[in-house]
Formats: structure tokens, C-alpha cells, sequence
């Protein structure tokens, strides 16, 4: 039962507010790419050991989507930002590095 | 035998009689009993039969890991199988039967199973039932499944109530004995806002029991000191009968409340769940005393020594006149001390270690309890009952030294810390060698969302196994979590001289495989030293393999009692340390909670909302046979007299076909897509050209997954440049809306669309038939003609004095008007139509007629003709996917090798050659068998009816090649083996030209 902050409404939202969403900053592969980019868009996640980026919706709430890092072992929330991104916001990154030293965006642990 | 003494038991109030019944035997008790020890105040030790071998059972513990003393409680709406008679708190009238045995508990024909024991070892149902393979099914299973299970499912409805209870708290501290009460003294003073739940009815836990000093005076007022100061905190919330059940994620902690299970007639809700957020969790749940494994230590009689200590002093009852007390470690000595206090005999104290015990040593000695020490039980003399015990060396093989007569046995294995919760959310264990315990390690404990530990384990639960470590733990780690900058000092006690415990595995410690065959592990699962041992030599290492395999720990227990012996057990046969076998995972509830708690106010009529439409009570009213069609409830057919369904369908078709008929569309979903971009946006979401669409018309659209596969369709009418309102199915309103929500939030940010879903803003009927537009020209409004408003064309105006807006669509093949009116105005809309349709014998249709109108004009529909793998081209509708878009949803996966294969099963009408109706569902079978050995398929039927129009069965479905094989004959099997032949033919079954929906 997890508590995350919905980036837009500003509060503690729990669990059964929210809805999962999978895997965040996911690129659209569309018509003329690769079968492998698009395999890869439409099927391969990652499933990592430590911090992950991931889609979450305020379904019982505002209803917008948002994305969380959190650590898939302590479960850690390293922080949640508005889904218009293509990548983590600077201060979250910077976050994640200094608990998780060694880490770095787009490697997983 | 066991009996109720004239004097003690502190939790019990004699001035309170009480009568109840076991097995329908009138029995007598006092208010403050458990079952379990109101039972054996009446001699009733033996309790029940185990799962395997049907031996009997008696009580065992006094708590919450009672393998043994399993029972039914209650009859009818309040009936509750395997509730255990320990932690049952006894009641005016209660009644209860014992479980799993057959014909009686006395005299049980299963316990034949304890004779062939030696043919039923661990595994042996795996390997001897599996073949031949249909011995299985149709003997074996239905045997076995007899004489198996404990107790049985209730057959009536629970007539109890139940509720969910939401709250938030500082600190949470589940256990109310000695350590959660300190505990609870030091958050309260910090003025954080703590609740404290304790499982049963009293708080003090063990404490009340051994009686030990606290700050130089009896126990007894410290705890009522602790209690009247808690209780005066505003801050601090005491709950007893109050397990906490489960710690999640984050802070996130169940507790079961139980209400009234001690007094049923109370009013109110039985359970209560409650949905706890703490800041900090301790649990402070004590330990739990280990049964030591020695050959016939199941016997009813042989107990627990601190379950023979609380029943002594707890409830004034006596579990024999000559208990023999044999352990490893100093608690049980207290047993043997209380037991010799209450004027009853110890015909000596077996102790597995060579050096003895300490002070308490001296202490019983002293009393002239005889102590044997580095001995141990070779045997256990009795059937229903002990009789006596045969000791051995504790470092031999078994050779019997002497007989003592007994009819107790008072065993102590040690006491292992309850480590469960702490578990729950991911916290870590160390195997401590020295006090032969597994221990929560504190740098691995559960973290919340800030990474930080939220939960905190003190007292014996923490490993401090004395009075004095344990409050001293409990001061110590609450000061730390609530933020106290001066700790205060522990209460004073006194720490008592023990002798260190010793590991005990198996007694005696070289017995062989016949002793070994005989101790018991686990009681409940029947599963002895010998099974583990067998499991490790058949291969199962994995401590939670080996679980599975033995049964060990499962239903019930779930390790409670047997957790430790079997993992120290599995080691032993695998040559490695515990800690190296590790062990299996605590899951919660820590005890079964109801299924009542889980659901709450969850059932009957407020397990989910039923939407209804604004005609809805109109169809209840008048007979509608009603379907849930998602949340929603809709007229299924309208049956009169005695019609049955399929006679009511018929005449509603008919009907419509013939001269009108009324379909409360109301269901259909209505997305308004608003926006410079909508038109844009529309063309990614629907496989179809929709920015060509012009304002004031119509036009049919898919909708597709990103993975190709068809979701969705309805009619898309565009109202003006920038505005569309969608149509969807009425089943797909609000997953669409989600859909299209979650590509402008996340894909297409920038994109300026607003999306609102007006399902309930609007009413909407369907006005379908040959005299549809006369009857609206009678509503006297605006131009409904054919020139005024064509096929696939929309206009807003009025009928009568209801604002409308009419569309020229069809799903029956009909001249067919749908009609959208604000909802508030959706009822007197329909009245209005009923009454000007009734010279033309106008006649509301269900969902059914719908469906069988659709499918004569072959129509598809989501959720029958397609089903997740289907994509439009298999339908044969490749002329609503647009060949001049770069890009919509779909369009990339529907150019992978699999989609253009030109094998895919595709759309086709079926006709029976006998004009029955073929099975929805039904498989086509080929030629030849696949790899499986069974027939190759070739295609399945989607959708299948009667159809009243050309009085013959009509079908659709995907075939492969099918469009190229029309007029071929192929066969269905059917469920009972034969087969029904069918010829492929168009989808479209009735007027082909669509020369009667545009007129």
C-alpha cells in the first residue's frame, strides 16, 4: 500500500487512489520503424532491482498521470513529477545519485 | 484428568457461571474462559483428529498457534468452521463441534490411516495416485477428498455485519503485554498519538502469569498503574480483542478488531477492519513457546509447559494430577514450581542439558522436584491420553532407563520470538546460536517512503526473553521512534539467573528411524522429524521446496509452532547451519481474519453501483427481463404473459422489422473530443479518416490498440470544427475515455484537446422500423425527412417540446432515428413516443433483438467478433482503415508478419445445413492433428442465433481462408462429440443492397 504525492493536486494520495500504470519515458515507435524498436516499445520493460521510473494515474483523485521513482526493494520514493517530461526532473536525479551513488539515468541498478 | 481446581485463575470470574456445548454436551463454564480451558475444566482433552493419519489431538497451547483445537462454532447464518477453542472466549449458550473425524471423535474410522503410517510418508499421495492417470479422477480424488479437510464450509448466509474503520496514527504498537504497554507509556508521554491493540481480552500478556516484580511490587499494579495512566491520555486510543493482522507498504497496518464474537447478541457489526496509516509500527508481540520433538510428544496430554502454566494460573484448571515437566531450557522450571504450588505432583523434571537449570534449578529442588539432568522422553505411554513417559539419556539412542507414571506431559522447546509482522513488509532475521532464536535484525528492517525503517520490534518479540531485557528493550527503542530527547529510566526489576538454553532438535539425540517416525513437527499437517528427513534425501533443500513437499507449516499454523523444529530438522539432514537453510516467508494475517472483515460493507447491493438509465424503472415496471451489461442494467427482452425469452426476442424483431419498435439506447457511450487539434487527435485514435468528416454528419469508426488489435467502434458525428462527439459501446465508455485521456496526458501533451464524457448527460432511443419517421413527424417538431436529413446525418431541433439531436444511423438494417434528449428529460421522451408509435403497434426491444438484428444485417460487435487478437482486417473491414494517414494507433503493429498473414482466420456468415443453430463458441475442425495430438482447427463461430427474419439459424464467424472458400461446407464440433455441418456464406444475411435503412 504505497503513498505517493500526486504532482497535481499536491496531496498524499495512498494506493487505492491510484492506478498503475507501468514503465515511464517510454519512446513511441510508430509506422517505419524497426521490428526491433518497435518490439521493444511495445513489449520490453524494464524490471530492475532498485530504483525505477514508473506511470501512475490519480484515478480516485484528479485523474492525471504522473510518474514516480521509487526503489523497488526499500521502496524508497525518490520523488514524483507531472508525465509532460521525457525524462526525470534535475532535482530527482540528482536525488537518486546521491542515495544510490554510482547511479546515473537510463542505467539501472 | 483434567479438572477445574477450587482455587486460582486469575482471568476467570466464579461468581459468573456460564453453560455451553461441545459435540452437543451440555457443559459448564465461567465468564472469562476460553473454550479451550473451560474444555479441559470438564475433562474434554481430547479436542480432534489430525489431518493425515486421524490421531487424536488434544489442546496443545494456550494461544494463537493452536494446531490442535480446531473447531466449529455456531450454527446456520452465524455457523464458522476451525476456529481455534483457545483463543475463543467462552459465551452463554455457545456451541461448538469438533471437526475432521468420522463417524465420531471418539471412535474414528480414519485413524485406520495410523496404522498404515508406515506406508504413508511424506509424498506418498505424489507418487502412488498419479497413474494410472482416470484412477485419479474418478477414484482416488473423490476418496481422498472425503476423508480430507478440517472443518466445512458454512452452507447459509452470514448473517453477522461487518465494517471498515479507517484511522492514522504516530505510533502503532501491536501487542498489550508487559513491553507494548511500556511501550505505549513512553509514546503516550511524548504526546504523539498512539493506539495499542491486544489480541485478546486482557492486557498484561504473560506477564500476569509469571508474576514478577516490577519496580518492588507484584506485577499486578504495575500494569493496572500503566492501564489508568494510558487510559487517561487524550492521545493514546487501547484496543483489546484486537489482532494486528497484517503490516504492508509504507505504514500501511490491518488490524482485526473482534467485537462481539464473546457476546453474539450484541448489536453492531461483528468484525471491524481496521485500515491503519502509522508513522512508526512496534510490535511488541512476544514469543511463542517451541514444542521439542520426541517420540510421541502428539499424545493429547503432552502440552506446552507455558500453556500448562496459563491454564493452572489463568483459569484455575488442572491438566492432570502428575505432570512430568521436560525441556531445554529454565522457563519450564516455573511450570514444574506452579504446578508443585497448587499442591499437584511432579514426578521429576527432565532436562536435556547436562548442567541443569540455574536458580529456578535450585528453587525446585528445593520444593523436592526431582531433576533428572542431560535425560530425555524415549516414549510417551497412552492412547487418548498419556500415561506415562519412558526417559533415556538425552545423548543416546532411546534404550529406556526408567518408567514414570504421569497423564501430563509439560514440554519446552524455547521460545521463539514472533517475528511475523516484522516480516510482513520485508524485514530481515539473524539466527542468534547462542539463544537458539531467529531475531529481527534492526540494519535490515522495513523501510517507508523516505528509506527510513517504520517499524520497530521490542520486548521477547525483539529476542529479550526477560521481564527485565524486555522492558528495558521497549523503554529504550519508544524513546528512540517517538522522539524523546531524555529517555526515561525502565521500571526496575529483577533479572534472574538463567542457565543458557541448549539446542535441542531431536530427543534423544541419536534416535533412530522408529522414535523419529514418531515425533511429531508439525501437529496440525501431521508431519514428523522423519518426512522432513525423507524430503532432503529426495532432493527438496529449498527450505520453502521442502515446505511444500512435507506439508510443514501449512493451513493454520503457518509456522506458528512448527516454523523452527522443521527448519533446524531440515538443516540437520542437509549438514548445513540454520541459517543457511533460512527460512520461509510470514505472510500475512498473522491469524485467518474473516472473510465478513475483507469485505466490510461490500456485498449485496453496495458491493458495486448499478448505473440505470433515465428509462430504467419504465422497463422494470413493464416486465423487462433486465442483463447486466457492465455496471449498467438493461432490458435483456420484454417478455408478456407467458412468453418465454426466446418467443418475446422473436415478436420484438418482428415487430421492428414489420412497423416500429423503441430501444433505449441511453447506455451507448458519448465522448465529446473539443479542440483546435480534435480533428487531429481523431485521426491517431480511430483507424478511419475523421478530420474529412464534415459538420453535421456521420461516420462508422474503429478504434485499435497500439498492438493492432480492435477495441472499440461507434459512429463519430462531427458537430463543428472543432468539436466531435464519439460514440462508443456501452461497455467501452469509460475505458475509452481513459484511453484517450492517457495518449493527450502522456504521448501528445502539446495537443490542444479537451475530452468529456456526457454519457449520463443524455438520453438516447433508438426509433427503428419502416413507420420510425412517422412517428416522429406526429411529435410535430422539426424536418425529419429524407431530404431534410439524410442516412449518416445529424441536426439539432425539437420533437415536441424536447430538445433533440437526431442521428440517421442504423444497427438493425431498419430506417432507424437515434434520438439523444437531456437526461432529466429521457423518461417523458419515451412516454411521448410510445404514444404517438401506438396506432403503429410500436413495441420496446431488448438488447437480445439488438443483437439478432445486427447480426442479420452482419454487423459486428465488440466483445463477440473480436476478442483481443482481432484486428479489422480479419472483419473485412478494410474500408475503414485509411490507406492515406502516416500514422494512427494500430497502424504500425497491423504491419508485422503475423498481421498481413494471409492465413488469419477471417469474417464469414455460417448457415447450417439442417438450419439449426450452431453452439457459440464452436471450433472448426480440418484435416490431420496437431503436434498435441489433437484435430487441427480452422475456425470459430462468434456469434450464433436464432433468426426470427429468415426463420433459421445464422452464425458469423472467423475461418481460415474463409472469404475465399464461399458455398464450402465445413464441420463444428459440438460438446457431446458429434458434429454440425455449416455452409460459408456472406456475413450479411439480410438486405445485402441496405436499401431499408436509407430511405
Amino acid at each position: 500500500m504505497l503513498i505517493f504525492e500526486c504532482p497535481y493536486c499536491g496531496i498524499q494520495a495512498d494506493e487505492t487512489e491510484l492506478s498503475p500504470g507501468g514503465e515511464a519515458h517510454l519512446k513511441r515507435h510508430g509506422p517505419g520503424a524497426s521490428d526491433e524498436d518497435f518490439e521493444g516499445y511495445l513489449f520490453m520493460r524494464e524490471n530492475p532491482k532498485g530504483v525505477h521510473f514508473e506511470r501512475w494515474r490519480h484515478s480516485n483523485g484528479c485523474g492525471k498521470w504522473f510518474h514516480a521513482a521509487r526503489c523497488t526493494i526499500t521502496l524508497e520514493v525518490f520523488g514524483t513529477y507531472k508525465a509532460q517530461t521525457l525524462e526525470p526532473p534535475k532535482k530527482i536525479k540528482d536525488q537518486i545519485a546521491v542515495k544510490r551513488p554510482g547511479w546515473s539515468w537510463r542505467t539501472f541498478s | 484428568m483434567s479438572t477445574r481446581l477450587s482455587r486460582g485463575g486469575r482471568l476467570i470470574d466464579t461468581s459468573k457461571p456460564l453453560t455451553f456445548t461441545f459435540n452437543g454436551k451440555k457443559l459448564r463454564g465461567y465468564k472469562g474462559d476460553t473454550l479451550a480451558s473451560a474444555l479441559l475444566a470438564n475433562d474434554q482433552m481430547l479436542v480432534g483428529r489430525s489431518f493425515k493419519y486421524h490421531r487424536p489431538r488434544g489442546v496443545v497451547t494456550s494461544g494463537a498457534e493452536e494446531p490442535n483445537a480446531l473447531v466449529n462454532l455456531g450454527k446456520g447464518g452465524r455457523f464458522e468452521p476451525n476456529q481455534r477453542a483457545t483463543t475463543t472466549e467462552l459465551f452463554e449458550g455457545l456451541e461448538s463441534t469438533s471437526q475432521n473425524h468420522w463417524p465420531s471423535l471418539e471412535f474414528d474410522i480414519g485413524a485406520i490411516n495410523k496404522k498404515l503410517s508406515r506406508f504413508l510418508p511424506v509424498g506418498f499421495y505424489y507418487k502412488m495416485f498419479i497413474h494410472p492417470r482416470p484412477l485419479w479422477k474418478h477414484l482416488y480424488e473423490p476418496l481422498i477428498r472425503q476423508s480430507a479437510g478440517l472443518g466445512q464450509a458454512p452452507t447459509s448466509k452470514d448473517t453477522s455485519t461487518y465494517e471498515h474503520f479507517y484511522a492514522f496514527y504516530d505510533v502503532a504498537i501491536i501487542g498489550g503485554g508487559i513491553a507494548g504497554l511500556q511501550a505505549a507509556r513512553v509514546a503516550g508521554a511524548s504526546g504523539r498519538r498512539v493506539i495499542v491493540m491486544e489480541q485478546t481480552a486482557h492486557w498484561g500478556g504473560r506477564a500476569r502469569i509469571d508474576d514478577e516484580a516490577v519496580d518492588g511490587a507484584a506485577v499486578e499494579s504495575f500494569l493496572d498503574n500503566t492501564l489508568a495512566e494510558l487510559q487517561d491520555l487524550p492521545n493514546v486510543t487501547l484496543r483489546t480483542r484486537m489482532m494486528g493482522a497484517g503490516i504492508y507498504d509504507h505504514g500501511y497496518l490491518l488490524g482485526y478488531e473482534r467485537l462481539s464474537d464473546h457476546a453474539p447478541e450484541t448489536a453492531g457489526p461483528r468484525h471491524r477492519l481496521w485500515r491503519i496509516r502509522a508513522g512508526h509500527i512496534i510490535t511488541a508481540t512476544g514469543a511463542i513457546e517451541r514444542p521439542l520433538p520426541f517420540a510421541g510428544n502428539d499424545k493429547p496430554g503432552v502440552v506446552l509447559a507455558s500453556a500448562l502454566r496459563d491454564y493452572l494460573i489463568g483459569y484455575g484448571v488442572s491438566l492432570g494430577d502428575r505432570t512430568v515437566v521436560v525441556t531445554n531450557n529454565d522457563d519450564a522450571y516455573l511450570t514444574a514450581i506452579a504446578v508443585k504450588n497448587a499442591g499437584l505432583e511432579v514426578p521429576a523434571i527432565i532436562d536435556a542439558r547436562q548442567g541443569g537449570a540455574g536458580e529456578l534449578g535450585e528453587k525446585a529442588r528445593a520444593l523436592g522436584i526431582r531433576v533428572e539432568t542431560g535425560k530425555g522422553i524415549a516414549k510417551v505411554a497412552g492412547g487418548k491420553r498419556v500415561t506415562g513417559v519412558q526417559i533415556c539419556a538425552q545423548a543416546g539412542e532411546g534404550v529406556a532407563l526408567e518408567d514414570i507414571v504421569c497423564d501430563c506431559v509439560a514440554m519446552s522447546g524455547g521460545w521463539s520470538p514472533v517475528v511475523n509482522l516484522w516480516s510482513h513488509c520485508g524485514g530481515k532475521l539473524f539466527w542468534d546460536t547462542e539463544s537458539v532464536i531467529f531475531r529481527p535484525d534492526a540494519d535490515k528492517a522495513p523501510t517507508g517512503h523516505d528509506g527510513s525503517a517504520f517499524v520497530s520490534v521490542v520486548g521477547a518479540a525483539n529476542g529479550n526473553l526477560t521481564q527485565h531485557a524486555a522492558l528495558k528493550d521497549a523503554t529504550d527503542q519508544t524513546a528512540v521512534v517517538s522522539g524523546v530527547a531524555n529517555p526515561p529510566e525502565a521500571p526496575s526489576t529483577v533479572s534472574r539467573e538463567d542457565a543458557a538454553i541448549e539446542a535441542v532438535w531431536m530427543m534423544p539425540e541419536g534416535a533412530g528411524i522408529k522414535l523419529r517416525s514418531k515425533a511429531w513437527l508439525d501437529f496440525q499437517n501431521d508431519v514428523k522429524v522423519s518426512d522432513v528427513q525423507l524430503a532432503a534425501q529426495e532432493g527438496f533443500e529449498s527450505v520453502e521446496h521442502a515446505k511444500r513437499y512435507t506439508t510443514l507449516g501449512m493451513a493454520t499454523d503457518q509456522g506458528k509452532l512448527s516454523n523452527i523444529n522443521g527448519l533446524a530438522t531440515l538443516a540437520g539432514a542437509l549438514k548445513v547451519d540454520i541459517p543457511a537453510v533460512g527460512t520461509t516467508t510470514f505472510r500475512p494475517p498473522y491469524t485467518p481474519i474473516s472473510m465478513g472483515a475483507i469485505a466490510g460493507h461490500a456485498r449485496d447491493e453496495v458491493f458495486q453501483p448499478i448505473r440505470q438509465t433515465p428509462m430504467h424503472k419504465w422497463h422494470v415496471v413493464n416486465g423487462a427481463y433486465m442483463e447486466p451489461v457492465g455496471q449498467w442494467r438493461r432490458p435483456y427482452c420484454y417478455p408478456r404473459g407467458e412468453e418465454t425469452h426466446e418467443q418475446a426476442v422473436a415478436r420484438e424483431i418482428n415487430q421492428t422489422r414489420s412497423s416500429l419498435g423503441l430501444l433505449d439506447a441511453s447506455t451507448l457511450g458519448k465522448l465529446l473530443v473539443k479542440g483546435p487539434d480534435a480533428a487531429k487527435f481523431l485521426d491517431m485514435l480511430y483507424t478511419n479518416m475523421m478530420s474529412t468528416l464534415k459538420p453535421g454528419k456521420c461516420r462508422y469508426g474503429l478504434m485499435c490498440s497500439e498492438n493492432g488489435f480492435l477495441i472499440d467502434d461507434g459512429v463519430v458525428a462531427r458537430i463543428d470544427e472543432d468539436t466531435f462527439l464519439c460514440h462508443t459501446t456501452s461497455g467501452g465508455a469509460d475505458h475509452i475515455h481513459l484511453h484517450m485521456e492517457e495518449w493527450l496526458q502522456t504521448e501528445w501533451w502539446d495537443w490542444k484537446v479537451y475530452v468529456a464524457n456526457l454519457t449520463e448527460q443524455f438520453a438516447q432511443v433508438g426509433v427503428v422500423g419502416p413507420n420510425a419517421r412517422k412517428t416522429l413527424e406526429k411529435l410535430n417538431g422539426m424536418d425529419v425527412s429524407k431530404e431534410a436529413l439524410g442516412f449518416l446525418e445529424w441536426k439539432d431541433g425539437t420533437l415536441a417540446e424536447f430538445d433533440a439531436r437526431v442521428y440517421r444511423i442504423s444497427f438493425s438494417g431498419e430506417l432507424s432515428y437515434e434520438i439523444a434528449v437531456p437526461a432529466t428529460q429521457g423518461m417523458a421522451f419515451w412516454n411521448a413516443l410510445l404514444e404517438a408509435g401506438a396506432e403503429f403497434g410500436v413495441m420496446p426491444y431488448g438488447t437480445e433483438a439488438l443483437h439478432v438484428m445486427r447480426a442479420e444485417k452482419g454487423f459486428i460487435m465488440i466483445g463477440d467478433e473480436t476478442d483481443g487478437t482481432v484486428i479489422p482486417q480479419d472483419l473485412g473491414l478494410h474500408w475503414a482503415i485509411s490507406k492515406k494517414k502516416g500514422d494512427f494507433l494500430g497502424k504500425r503493429a497491423q504491419e508485422r508478419t503475423h498481421m498481413v498473414d494471409p492465413e488469419r482466420w477471417r469474417l464469414v456468415g455460417l448457415e447450417t445445413a439442417d438450419g439449426s443453430v450452431l453452439p457459440d463458441g464452436a471450433y472448426a475442425v480440418g484435416a490431420g492433428v496437431n503436434a498435441n495430438g489433437q484435430k487441427n482447427t480452422i475456425g470459430r463461430v462468434t456469434s450464433s442465433y436464432h433468426s426470427p427474419t429468415l426463420n433459421r439459424g445464422i452464425a458469423m464467424g472467423l475461418v481460415k481462408n474463409g472469404p475465399e472458400r464461399m458455398g464450402e461446407m465445413i464441420n463444428f464440433s459440438k460438446i457431446d462429440g458429434t458434429h454440425v455441418t455449416a455452409k460459408i456464406v456472406d456475413p450479411v444475411f439480410y438486405d445485402k443492397a441496405g436499401e431499408k435503412q436509407n430511405v
